[in-house]
């Protein structure tokens, strides 16, 4: 379980509190506004930004002192996601050791990954030589070797044309079934779609996760604004 | 974040380094002194002459490149790019040659004087006060094209075209656009200009001399070469190297950043009429740049065919020298590169070799060294120690952006990944600033190659480098084999140069 106590955070005059808790497994969708501050709660799971009071646990204890780098977390970031000097086999590999010292047990664990999002074979290319759905599914590949219990998925897939964008969240809930993902899109169909429960970011203020279809069939004043004449 | 996942510890070595080499060679000058120095009026007479050329060769150097850069910035023509290309060029040119390509425009049989005796008008010198002067414009003024034309080009493309819709004429967009962006650069290259000058010595030592014309640097070579003065020496260098420091806060003091907000980085174009003047102004740029260098080769290509053998054993104890010097630099401008993102303004350090005088670091050395080692086998290691030293600030000015800038693009993902220390140096920054490396190898392989400093001071008198060569042959008037020896010193500089920056870009 992931909870949020009585957590502030502050970027300039930009405010966001949250208090509440998340069971773990399955996919979250963070949905709200753009500029309320989706990105902002993930930062402070995936540790960019130091909550300004309050508490972010994780099975009990408190993920703030600690490093982006060792938390129990993989980020999916919107962009860079991936090294451009460094292969999809070196950029997957990182995820396993910050030292690329692989054992061969490792290097079974990478080819597998990348099979597992279907890219079997393609390890020696380098991100230029990838379309933006498989640099995305290099950068899931990470995620899994990584076996981090919590996934902040970053608007990784904002890029991609609607069906592609599909198949990768398709793909997410496929692979990563065992950890808590967080997912911020500003798309409600993706919430819909991909995932049971959403947080609704507004107004300063992260809301405990709802049932999705509920929340989008009869929305809250602080998201009916934001989804306009949507069903 | 990021500041913290970097190590910095190299970083605090290779700039302990660099402090204790530049004030321990000072030191060790200064200890070796019998009894106390003064200096005499011929001392104050330098100093008075260094601060004056290099106040002249600022402002003229930044006079004429304003109207050059703005003639480049708003023209478009074929070779324009070769000709802005051709503008960092002196950077990496051998001083030596660059004067004996001066030489020949301007000097006793150049090419001016021979004009002027057809036309039966007197001859003009090139020696003294005006010579350093036009020496030094023409390696700055290029220099100083660049630095204006950068700061034209950070005007964002959308101000022209908001001017342009405004109806804006040449006359409002100065106003409005470019003086503010002038006002903001113009003191930032007066000072770089400026410091470049402060400790000029091979420009002073060829062109200058006598009561009249004597730099601080020449100064100290006068006072280790023919009074062995030590004392006075090290007063000089600590003199030196206070002036130039205050000329150096000063101008970090007067340097803003203009405020023209972000573009959108769309291609600049410009709707306000052009004078024809900038034509001019592109035309006399490119002469006085192309002329000097065209006669170095054509004089050069006659001298060729006199040349004796030691001029390729310069060669080789100049690219040794070069070599060294470059991995020497490298190891010490990257840490310091790197280590500034924890400890901030460490890599200020890196820029302290400016104000210090090489011929004190040099003997410095020398002094240091002495006690452990065949001073016969030091020449070298100290020319390329000390070339090392003189190359680190401009290594770290390319490499401490492009740190700056690889964390910007990469630095939350490699956080996220735990990519610390050592794992960051060798999986992200290393391979990310490739280019930048190159960059600054060649930048410091070239500094080195055409550096005519330190080795005028210890090498023996059939050995040395390829500069001290040419300028041995200049000194027993053989001119014609003087410019052959000039075109392999060109050559070779250029040549260790594009092989470093093609190194780097191959990786991109």
């Amino acid at each position: 379980m992931l909870e949020f106590l009585n957590v502030n955070l502050r970027q300039g005059d930009f405010h966001l509190s949250a208090s509440f808790s998340v069971e773990a497994p399955g996919i979250v969708a963070v949905i709200g506004p753009s500029g309320a501050g989706k990105s902002t709660l993930l930062a402070a799971v995936s540790g960019f930004l130091p909550p300004d009071g309050g508490d972010v646990l994780w099975l009990g204890e408190s993920l703030i002192p600690l490093s982006p780098g060792s938390r129990p977390v993989t980020t999916v970031f919107q962009d860079q996601n991936l090294f451009p000097h460094l292969t999809a086999f070196q950029n997957v590999g990182l995820g396993l050791s910050p030292r690329l010292k692989l054992s061969s047990e490792d290097r079974g664990a990478v080819e597998d990954a990348l099979a597992q999002v279907g890219l079997a074979g393609l390890g020696t290319r380098r991100p230029a030589e990838l379309s933006g759905g498989q640099a995305g599914r290099v950068a899931l590949a990470r995620a899994l070797v990584r076996a981090r219990p919590i996934v902040c998925l970053d608007e990784p897939f904002s890029a991609l044309g609607p069906s592609l964008r599909h198949e990768m969240l398709d793909l997410v809930g496929e692979v990563l079934s065992d950890a808590l993902v967080l997912m911020v899109t500003h798309d409600p169909s993706d919430a819909r779609r991909s995932a049971p429960r959403s947080i609704v970011v507004a107004d300063g203020m992260a809301h405990a996760p709802k049932e999705t279809a509920a929340l989008l069939d009869d929305p809250p004043e602080a998201l009916r604004s934001y989804l306009g004449a949507q069903p | 974040m990021a500041g913290r996942a970097v190590p910095v510890i190299p970083g605090g070595a290779a700039g302990a380094l660099v402090v204790g080499l530049t004030l321990g060679t000072l030191a060790a000058v200064a200890l070796r002194a019998d009894g106390p120095a003064a200096l005499g009026p011929a001392d104050w007479a330098a100093v008075r002459f260094t601060l004056v050329q290099a106040v002249l060769s600022a402002v003229l150097s930044v006079a004429l490149a304003i109207p050059v850069a703005r003639a480049l910035a708003r023209r478009r023509f074929p070779g324009r790019q070769a000709l802005v290309t051709l503008m960092g060029a002196p950077f990496v040119l051998p001083v030596i040659v660059a004067i004996l390509g001066l030489l020949a425009v301007f000097g006793r049989g150049g090419i001016v004087n021979q004009a002027l005796a057809a036309l039966e008008l007197p001859p003009i010198s090139i020696y003294g006060l005006h010579g350093v002067v036009l020496a030094h414009v023409f390696f700055n003024l290029p220099l100083c094209v660049r630095l204006l034309l950068q700061g034209w080009s950070d005007i964002p493309a959308e101000r022209f075209r908001l001017a342009a819709s405004l109806g804006m004429g040449p006359g409002e967009i100065r106003r409005q656009l470019e003086t503010p962006m002038l006002r903001a650069v113009v003191p930032g290259a007066l000072a770089v200009v400026f410091l470049i000058c402060m400790t000029s010595f091979a420009v002073a030592l060829t062109l200058g001399g006598g009561p009249r014309a004597t730099t601080v640097e020449l100064a100290i070579y006068q006072a280790f070469r023919f009074d062995f003065d030590l004392g006075r020496a090290a007063l000089l260098g600590g003199l030196q190297m206070a002036l130039t420091v205050a000329a150096g806060l000063l101008a970090l003091w007067f340097a803003r950043t203009p405020a023209f907000g972000a573009g959108l980085d769309r291609p600049p174009q410009r709707w306000d009429a052009a004078p024809g003047w900038d034509w001019v102004w592109i035309a006399l740029a490119a002469l006085f740049l192309l002329v000097p260098m065209a006669m170095v080769a054509i004089r050069g290509a006659e001298g060729i065919a006199r040349l004796e053998a030691g001029v390729w054993s310069a060669l080789a104890q100049s690219l040794a020298v070069a070599l060294a010097a470059t991995v020497l630099t490298l190891t010490l401008a990257v840490p310091l590169a790197i280590g500034a993102r924890r400890v901030r303004g460490l890599d200020v350090v890196g820029y302290l070799p400016i104000a210090a005088s090489a011929l004190v670091l040099g003997t410095g050395l020398f002094i240091l060294l002495f006690p452990f080692v065949d001073p016969g086998q030091l020449t070298l290691p100290v020319t390329a120690l000390v070339n090392a030293l003189l190359a680190l600030p401009f290594a770290v000015r390319v490499l401490r952006p492009a740190v700056d800038t690889i964390e910007a693009a990469h630095g939350r993902l490699a956080d996220s990944l735990g990519l610390t220390g050592w794992s960051r140096v060798r999986w992200l920054l290393l391979p990310r600033l490739r280019p930048a490396l190159g960059f600054a190898a060649g930048l410091s392989a070239a500094l080195a190659m055409g550096d005519l400093g330190v080795v005028t001071l210890f090498a023996p008198p059939d050995g040395g480098t390829l500069p001290l060569y040419i300028f041995r042959l200049m000194g027993s008037f053989q001119m014609e084999a003087a410019g052959g020896a000039a075109v392999i010193l060109l050559a070779a500089s250029l040549a260790l140069f594009l092989t470093f920056d093609r190194w780097g870009r191959a990786g991109a």
